[in-house]
């Protein structure tokens, strides 16, 4: 029970690199990506010893030109296939102690009494902190709202909520030390639902609210609350042939990334503290910890550590300011790693919707209005449910002209684990609801159902209900084509010479049926999402790009705090570099606070946004280096002053391909270096009462068929094929696109047929907090993913390229809910369909 | 207590091992080997998976004193693993990057591999066919679940060295991964595959 003896070794990364921009001087003449190059021991006041794992530089060469639209392949990869990539649960330093957290184990309490006495006395304990111990007077944090204690303050507001902190020599002292804190609840009624939360007496989750939303909401358990109001749907629905309504649920979902929430923070001897950890956005974290330490924001150094997979789930803030707090007391290295246990209860989820849904048509197949209601849980505190919210109402109707809309979305407080960011947020949950309502207007009209969402399709130039126009190709109508004139998998494909394979069929190697009882189903679906973050906000990215000459080549280094979470960011921003400065080196310097701020991993924005900050950045080099060769060679040639110049392998050219000039001789022993941040169009807010604003900045269309066999006896479902079409305006690097596009796909086949957290309605306590319990598709479940993808620019964005990553949740899991619908016949109004549901033993 | 064992063909010891101890925490914590993952810690993802003499095994629910004297090859050992069986069996397996035939089934990966000119890009290092295979596929994104799939797989291909899809699904339905949806993971499995194909002989393939 003692530290760790054995040092590691096989996993050093070698001297420590905590370089900044200053480290130029020195890496100028040593070996693009040695690790030596950028050597230097300390940052100011900072320890000596950097912890191994300390992210290094990325060099990646190419031996083709390996610039945009190539799949190259992640400069990451190796490290990841070795098992040398450090993540931040990877960290290690000598001498540190484990962080443990403890959290309630109800959902809604009054803390009568909390004794840390005995805990405090375990040998091994080092350190056990509850609210008493906060430094300073800010003692919440939050993405918008900042309503969520570090440590709970007399009363616990979800299950699983952080109580008290322990930091121990090993992680299970920490933990039975957490076990030993006596933490006395008195319990409170749980407000689980729109009725409960509004109900005349219900407890208030946050008494004496001031945020911004708060003077617009109906009541103060509702966050936030979006109309949209365009047209006259009540005057619309006069004119329809046929009426449509539906109640939809949608589960709440978790995102599930592998890597669980962890990270190592080093107290510096200025006062501060280094922290390593695995994040989406590293200062939207520093905005929100630095406060609660009391530190100024340059005061607490933080560097992105490897992050296992995000999807949301890493927006808000997890073990961070814990870390940070137990190693300033306790003078000494913390490392805290959760659990998947307490994985499920350290971030937020997916928010659970119900929505209902009325639609009305011509006997023509045109749709005549909307009018719905979306009340989304955002359980004990708001995360990000006020965007949840502006993504919900203003995509309500999907990709289809509807110029008669009545539209609603609130998001509740209640006592349910609180709710956030996940890939697609309040677009995913829409998308469920008027994909349904969709196929059930097909068939009230007798319609196929393909060629109604064809008929309805918005196109480039249609109002969204909020009133502005889509301005770029929005080719809703010709994805749902390719997806259906796919030929379809052969029927009975689990037949062979030697009998049925029971791998291909529902229940798989349960061996349950040889193909009795087996239905196929067909279903489609399409949606749209936005790209990048709406409603007015600054959204912006900085990227710091160096070109200089080492060891006789051009390299360029880029520099960004973007976090890298698997999508390959990365990648891309070699790949931009390379086609902007016309080098074959390019070194990707590790992300972390000391450039400014790339914004979120989230969105669908980085390769947007980031990568049009990188692409600034490096015209900007680009127009210093020119510079500099028309200084020292412009008399040489009079195509220096006249023609467009480009930077193409390794030299300067002209438009026409004319050589002028080596990248090395212009550039000789100068270092050109450029920071700078760049920003999509400005949006607005919408209209708190009509919704109406332009908030969007782009959008993201796409469509699946999926092809489902259920065995209709015992409720089991196997997606056979899941095909996508979608448009990414351009595809930086195909390889990745279409691994964004088959994961995005997966995550919505898992909300389709399995994943759902289930909380206790009586309780509000989480009953499947594991991965026994909390089903992720295997590849078992997982079909083929074919995917087309089509490359219809956006002319506002850099190469004209769209955000991917979100749209492929959206439709996906409508259409596999109506492939089971078309196999069973059954209504299926929610979402993750269970056996019981299929069975009737409900 | 003090366990003993072999890790990646080399005698490791450790110190003041509580008995509670998984194998995975001392592989990560006490050996310098963090590169086995733990996602869940409860046997359900795979991240984890080692071969214990040869069986893969989820190693966070194998308890360090169970390894005791015995061999344990970790995702940072696999390329060295799979060189040794290429010896045994008396050819030069396709280890290291671009030695294997160039052209993918994969348009995107053809005439690229995946070699960095830096010594954190791993440029020295020989890599086994499983491992180049899963960076010319595609089948890395985050990573974390990346080396439990590549004993995984790599011990299915010591295996069965032409598997069908069904095979692949079957022998990695342990392993979870929830960035890829799978695809480029059966891709690399298949490239793998297929890059050894000539040199492994059809049935049998080479056993340990």
């Amino acid at each position: 029970m003692t530290e760790p003896t054995t040092s590691p070794a096989t996993a050093a990364p070698g001297p420590a690199y905590s370089g900044d921009a200053g480290a130029a001087a020195t890496a100028a003449g040593a070996a693009p990506g040695d690790a030596r190059a950028g050597t230097r021991t300390a940052l100011g006041g900072a320890r000596t010893a950097a912890p191994v794992g300390t992210p290094t530089r990325m060099t990646q060469g190419s031996r083709t030109r390996g610039g945009i639209g190539e799949s190259t392949l992640r400069p990451d990869g190796t490290l990841k296939v070795t098992g040398e990539f450090a993540y931040s649960s990877d960290m290690w330093h000598e001498d540190m102690l484990w962080g443990q957290i403890l959290r309630s184990t109800v959902a809604h309490a009054e803390i009568v009494s909390l004794d840390t006495s005995e805990a405090l006395a375990q040998p091994g304990v080092y350190a056990v902190l509850t609210y008493d111990d906060l430094p300073t007077e800010v003692k919440n944090y939050g993405l918008e709202i900042q309503d969520t204690p570090v440590l709970a303050h007399g009363r616990v507001r979800h299950h699983g909520e952080p109580v008290a902190l322990v930091a121990a020599d090993h992680p299970e002292t920490a933990r039975r030390a957490a076990a030993k804190i006596r933490v006395e609840y008195r319990e409170l009624p749980v407000v689980t639902d729109e009725a409960s939360a509004t109900a005349p007496g219900a407890p208030l989750l946050h008494p004496g609210r001031d945020d911004h939303h708060a003077g617009h909401v109906p009541h103060p358990n509702i966050v936030h609350r979006q109309p949209i109001v365009r047209g006259d749907a009540t005057a619309a629905a006069g004119r329809a042939d046929v009426i449509v309504t539906g109640e939809y649920v949608f589960g709440m979902q978790d995102q599930a990334f592998l890597g669980p929430e962890s990270g190592l923070a080093v107290p510096a001897e200025d006062g501060g503290v280094d922290l390593y950890v695995a994040t989406q956005w590293l200062h939207s974290d520093l905005r929100q910890i630095a406060p609660v330490l009391g530190l100024p924001e340059e005061k607490v150094r933080m560097t992105l550590a490897g992050v296992g997979g995000a999807f949301g789930g890493r927006e808000d803030l997890s073990m961070q300011i814990h870390a940070c707090l137990l190693a300033l007391r306790t003078g000494k290295p913390v490392k805290i790693v959760y659990n998947r246990f307490e994985s499920f209860f350290g971030h937020v989820h997916r928010h659970p919707a119900r929505l209902r849904y009325e639609h009305g048509a011509t006997r023509d197949g045109r749709l005549t209005h909307l009018r719905c209601r979306i009340v989304l849980d955002g359980g004990a505190y708001a995360s990000a449910s006020p965007a949840v919210v502006g993504n919900a109402s203003s995509l309500a109707v999907g990709p289809y002209k509807v110029d008669d809309v009545d539209i609603e979305a609130v998001a509740l407080y209640t006592n349910n684990p609180p709710c956030g960011a996940m890939r697609g947020f309040g677009a995913v949950q829409a998308c469920f609801a008027y994909e349904a309502q969709m196929d059930r207007l097909a068939a009230e009209l007798g319609m196929d159902p393909v060629e109604f969402r064809q008929l309805n399709a918005m196109e480039q130039g249609t109002l969204l209900p909020t009133g502005q126009p889509v301005d770029s190709p929005a080719p809703v109508a010709e994805l749902l084509r390719r997806v259906k004139a796919r030929p379809l998998p052969p029927e009975r494909q689990w037949e062979t010479t030697e009998g049925a394979d029971v791998r291909a069929l529902p229940g798989g190697l349960s061996n349950t049926t040889h193909g009795e009882g087996v239905v196929r189903g067909v279903g489609y679906a399409v949606g749209i999402k936005n790209v990048g973050f709406s409603e007015g906000f600054d959204d912006y990215s900085t990227a710091r790009v160096r070109m200089e000459v080492i060891n006789g080549h051009p390299v360029a280094t880029v520099h960004t705090a973007m976090a890298e979470v698997g999508q390959g960011g990365v990648t891309v921003h070699a790949q931009i570099a390379r086609t902007e400065l016309g080098v074959a080196q390019v070194t990707i310097h590790p992300a972390d606070t000391r450039v400014g701020s790339a914004g979120s991993t989230s969105a669908s924005r980085q390769t947007y946004v980031t990568g049009g900050a990188v692409k600034n950045s490096c015209e900007l080099v680009r127009e210093k280096v020119l510079e500099l060769g028309r200084r020292k060679f412009g008399s040489h040639h009079p195509a220096w002053a006249t023609a467009e110049l480009l930077l193409e392998g390794g030299k300067v050219v002209t438009d026409g391909g004319e050589v002028l000039g080596d990248l090395v001789e212009v550039l000789e022993d100068e270092v050109v270096e450029v920071e700078a941040e760049w920003r999509h169009r400005p949006t607005e807010a919408f209209d708190l009462r009509t919704g109406q604003g332009n908030g969007h900045v782009q959008y993201s269309f796409a469509a699946h068929r999926a092809v489902v066999e259920v065995d209709t006896e015992l409720g089991l479902v196997k997606v056979i094929e899941l095909a996508c079409a979608q448009d990414v305006g351009k595809a930086l690097n195909p390889l990745s696109v279409v691994g964004q596009i088959q994961g995005g796909t997966t995550q919505g086949l898992g909300v389709a047929v399995m994943e759902e957290i289930v909380v206790d309605p009586k309780t509000a306590k989480v009953r499947n907090p594991s991965f026994t319990d909390y089903l992720i598709p295997t590849i078992l479940d997982t079909p083929t993913i074919p995917v087309d993808v089509l490359e219809l620019a956006d002319d506002h964005a850099p190469y004209g390229l769209r955000g991917i990553g979100e749209a492929p949740t959206l439709s996906s899991t409508p259409a596999v809910l109506a492939a089971i619908r078309a196999a069973t016949g059954l209504e299926l109004n929610r979402t993750p369909v269970r056996p019981e549901h299929l069975t009737g033993t409900l | 207590m003090r366990v003993t064992f072999t890790v990646n063909g080399r005698r490791q010891e450790a110190d003041d091992v509580w008995e509670g101890e998984s194998l995975l925490y001392v592989l990560r914590e006490r050996m310098g080997l963090p590169g086995s993952k733990n996602a869940c810690e409860q046997g359900e993802c795979g991240s984890c998976t080692v071969r214990l003499d040869g069986v893969p095994v989820c190693s966070c629910l194998v308890a360090a004193g169970q390894a005791e004297g015995r061999e344990v090859v970790t995702v940072e050992g696999l390329a060295d693993h799979a060189r040794r069986r290429g010896d045994r069996s008396g050819h030069t397996p396709g280890a290291g990057a671009g030695s294997g035939p160039a052209g993918l089934s994969l348009q995107d990966a053809r005439g690229w591999t995946a070699r960095g000119t830096g010594s954190r890009t791993g440029d020295a290092a020989a890599l086994a066919p499983i491992q180049q295979a899963f960076i010319d596929a595609g089948a890395v994104q985050c990573g974390f679940c990346t080396p439990g799939l590549l004993v995984a797989a790599d011990e299915m291909l010591e295996r069965n060295p032409s598997p069908s899809d069904e095979d692949i699904r079957e022998a990695l339905s342990g392993n979870l991964c929830r960035c890829t949806g799978y695809e480029k993971i059966l891709d690399a499995v298949r490239l793998a595959a297929a890059r050894q194909e000539p040199r492994e002989p059809q049935s049998g393939g080479a056993r340990p």
